[in-house]
């Protein structure tokens, strides 16, 4: 009893004590909004890598794809069927992607996904990542509401904004395009130097030119013998160059766009280079022969996840005008080829699977790597992605250990303060030994003496830890506001707000984790407390 | 008290408390220093015993001994016919608790707890959480019952630093009883206190002593203080002086 109405009256009357356990403190609550903006930053991240991949990917291991999608498909669900809600198919194949900006032609490195947007968004929650969905916000202002409901399904058609962008751009392409024409006669036509869809050598000198049949009579043209006996000798039908291609994409925010600095208020602005609603020149590979296949496809979206490895990276296409680009498929009617396309018919190069239950997936990734044959490599998102999620777990676990050495630290300090107070306390313990107290007894005043300033300490560092991680955005805009820069720049991160996740379990651990380092920083000083001899003790001065 | 085996046959009753041939010397570095050279000392239940002696006669170390607080070199303790010296290190704990009631010349009150509290340490000690718990009130009396007795009741709540010297002597004291010990071990209780106040507390122990036949051992130096015992034992030297004194 005795012990620990000493400690309690200890931890009140001992301020310096109480001193020793701000460094807990502040450890655990370093420790606390680290982790929880860690685990945010991967939680967010493996949000969206998910978001992008299914549950569990079936790949084949040609960049062809499968000739039959029909009869995997058919495979997949006899295999493990009962696991699984959707499937989605894509084509997944490296490109060039170009279009011009102010004057310049850009060209990007793509990785181009043909989807099923209605079974992708099932599988994989895409649509919440496009920008017509989503309000645009650029230093905490709103600059644009969402252009349509995050909830709406998720096809190929342009908002109303897109196709107004669409007249004024074909419009003010006309315009540059008389006047090219009007100076290419002055200067002997040296347009060709600048228009990389020239290697075709069918098409114009200028590649937006208004034949917007150009792109597929080029593909058409140079596959014709092979692929589309028929294509080549048909009359392109006039296309009003209002309408938009049948190929559409959404496009990664980063291949578009640059974030830039503005010199007068050094706030960050992000600088599009191509809208929705533009026409973009897509060069890819031919399936079966390394030959090259351009196509042109109009932006109906852009795709912005907040993962920069995806968003600088990945050009989603509707899967039927990839397939039938590159030569996957072709349509029944060759007078009329982007009609009536079915991807069925077609060569897929993945299935992305939703399972019902991703904690199967172990279960269907076995079933389907022994019952499919060797043209399939089948693993789960995370098997895909695992370096970069490994990299995360080995960044965290190393700041853990950094920061408990850190409490560790705290921990001799309550060892130093501790022996302090032993020593000035020698009569008192002496008494306590006199009135019959046990060396247990005694060494157990410190222990719990210790315990609860651990108790007190990590109770604190939680308190403000937690406080911190709750108005972290807050204290954010705080600093940025005193240092009078952005601290956390969205541009950078691509996030609005830094995300924080808090698991009590990772709470509770740091927290006992720093009561069990200040019990222990206390055991040398108790058990020189309990050896003291009571005499000695007494005769103390 | 009815231990049939006698150890001074001459009184046919074995004494509540004696030392046989006590020996104990400290260490002071390489040398050894004796304190104490055979000391005999035995008393009776009821007893007022003072100890006198001058500075290093060893009469501090003596009273020490008897209530266990060290382990004397050579010699015996015993209490009521058993040989306590030699028991295991947590029964003489409980021993010190049950038996024996320590005053300071220094008073030392512990001074986070209030008067109250020290009071009732040692029954702190002896219980356990809960069980201190069941008993609280009827703890909290036998201590309230004890600080009447010494007169401190005004002070209840009042820590150490707030008491007169002679108030903080009276709570030691009230601390000393409130385990109900058999004997009263007092070092220099008046040494630290004016003859005034050194009076009222002497006046307290005597009033334990004949009301409450509680055995008292008092250390002192002072030979008008000692006088006011019933037998006075002379130590020099870690000797017992008068041979009458030995008894």
């Amino acid at each position: 009893m005795y012990k620990f109405l000493l400690a309690t009256r200890y931890l009140r009357t001992r301020f310096i004590a109480l001193a020793s356990i701000i460094s807990v403190t502040l450890g655990v609550a370093t420790m606390i909004v680290v982790n929880s903006v860690m685990s945010g930053f991967s939680c967010q991240m493996r949000e969206r890598i998910h978001a992008t991949l299914g549950d569990v990917m079936v790949e084949a291991t040609s960049m062809d794809g499968t000739d039959d999608p029909r009869q995997l498909l058919a495979d997949v669900d006899a295999l493990a069927g009962k696991y699984i809600e959707s499937v989605t198919p894509t084509v997944e194949i490296y490109g060039m992607m170009s279009f011009r900006w102010m004057g310049q032609d850009i060209y990007r490195l793509v990785t181009l996904v043909g989807i099923v947007p209605e079974t992708k968004n099932q599988v994989s929650p895409l649509a919440g990542y496009l920008l017509s969905r989503q309000k645009i916000e650029e230093n905490d202002k709103v600059v644009r509401l969402p252009l349509r409901d995050v909830t709406a399904p998720l096809d190929w058609s342009l908002t109303q904004d897109a196709i107004q962008d669409r007249k004024d751009w074909v419009k003010v392409r006309q315009l540059e395009d008389l006047s090219r024409e009007y100076q290419s006669i002055g200067q002997g036509r040296r347009a060709p130097a600048v228009a990389p869809a020239a290697a075709t050598g069918t098409v114009d000198s200028n590649e937006f030119s208004l034949q917007f049949a150009a792109g597929n009579s080029s593909s058409g043209s140079n596959d014709a013998t092979v692929n589309d006996p028929f294509a080549a000798g048909e009359a392109v039908e006039p296309i009003d160059p209002e309408e938009p291609l049948p190929a559409r994409i959404f496009v990664g925010a980063g291949l578009i766009s640059f974030p830039f600095k503005e010199k007068d208020t050094g706030l960050t602005k992000t600088q599009y280079m191509a809208s929705p609603g533009q026409d973009v020149i897509l060069t890819t590979i031919k399936s079966g022969r390394p030959e090259p296949a351009p196509f042109k496809a109009t932006i109906v979206d852009v795709y912005k996840s907040g993962m920069s490895e995806y968003d600088s990276n990945l050009v989603f296409c509707n899967l039927e005008e990839l397939q039938y680009v590159r030569g996957m498929l072709s349509g029944p009617d060759p007078t009329r080829p982007h009609e009536n396309l079915n991807w069925k018919d077609g060569a897929i190069t993945t299935l992305q699977i939703k399972l019902k239950d991703y904690r199967d997936a172990e279960e269907v990734v076995n079933r389907l790597s022994q019952g499919l044959n060797l043209h399939y490599q089948v693993r789960t998102w995370e098997q895909k992605q695992g370096p970069l999620l490994d990299a995360v777990q080995v960044e965290s676990a190393i700041l853990n250990v950094l920061l408990f050495l850190i409490i560790t630290v705290a921990g001799f300090g309550i060892l130093a303060i501790f022996y302090m107070i032993v020593v000035e306390k020698t009569r008192d313990i002496g008494i306590m030994k006199a009135l019959g107290a046990s060396s247990r007894g005694v060494m157990m005043i410190f222990l719990s003496y210790g315990l609860s300033l651990g108790v007190v300490g990590s109770g604190a560092g939680v308190v403000l830890g937690l406080l911190f991680v709750r108005y972290i955005n807050e204290i954010e805009d705080l600093l940025s506001m005193i240092s009078g820069h952005k601290v956390f720049d969205e541009s950078i991160y691509y996030f609005h707000k830094i995300p924080t996740a808090v698991y009590p379990s990772m709470v509770i651990w740091v927290a006992l984790g720093a009561m069990v380092i200040a019990v222990l920083a206390s055991v040398l000083p108790a058990r020189r407390a309990a050896a003291l001899h009571p005499v000695r003790a007494l005769r103390y001065e | 008290m009815t231990s049939k085996r006698s150890i001074l046959p001459m009184t046919g009753q074995p004494p509540h408390l004696c030392a046989k041939a006590l020996d104990k010397a400290y260490r002071k570095g390489e040398h050894k220093v004796p304190v104490l050279r055979g000391v005999d000392i035995s008393l009776h239940r009821g007893e007022f015993l003072s100890i006198v002696g001058q500075s290093g006669s060893g009469k501090s170390t003596l009273m020490h001994l008897l209530g266990l607080l060290d382990e004397p070199d050579q010699g015996e303790v015993w209490l009521d016919g058993a040989r306590i010296d030699k028991l295991p290190m947590s029964t003489r704990d409980e021993l010190r608790n049950h038996v024996f009631g320590f005053v300071f010349q220094f008073y030392h009150l512990l001074p986070e707890l209030n008067l109250l509290e020290n009071v009732l340490s040692p029954l702190m000690i002896r219980h356990n959480v809960f069980e201190f718990w069941r008993k609280k009130r009827e703890l909290r009396e036998q201590g309230l019952e004890i600080i009447e007795k010494v007169g401190l009741t005004h002070r209840l709540r009042h820590r150490p630093s707030e008491l007169s010297g002679g108030e903080m002597q009276r709570a030691a004291i009230a601390r000393a009883l409130a385990g109900r010990p058999s004997v009263l071990l007092a070092d220099e209780p008046t040494g630290n206190l004016d003859s005034r106040t050194g009076q009222e507390i002497m006046t307290v122990l005597h009033k334990l002593n004949e009301q409450d036949r509680l055995t008292i051992i008092m250390v002192t130096h002072d030979d008008v203080i000692a006088g006011q015992a019933q037998r006075i034992v002379r130590l020099s030297e870690g000797r017992i002086q008068t041979l009458e004194d030995a008894a």
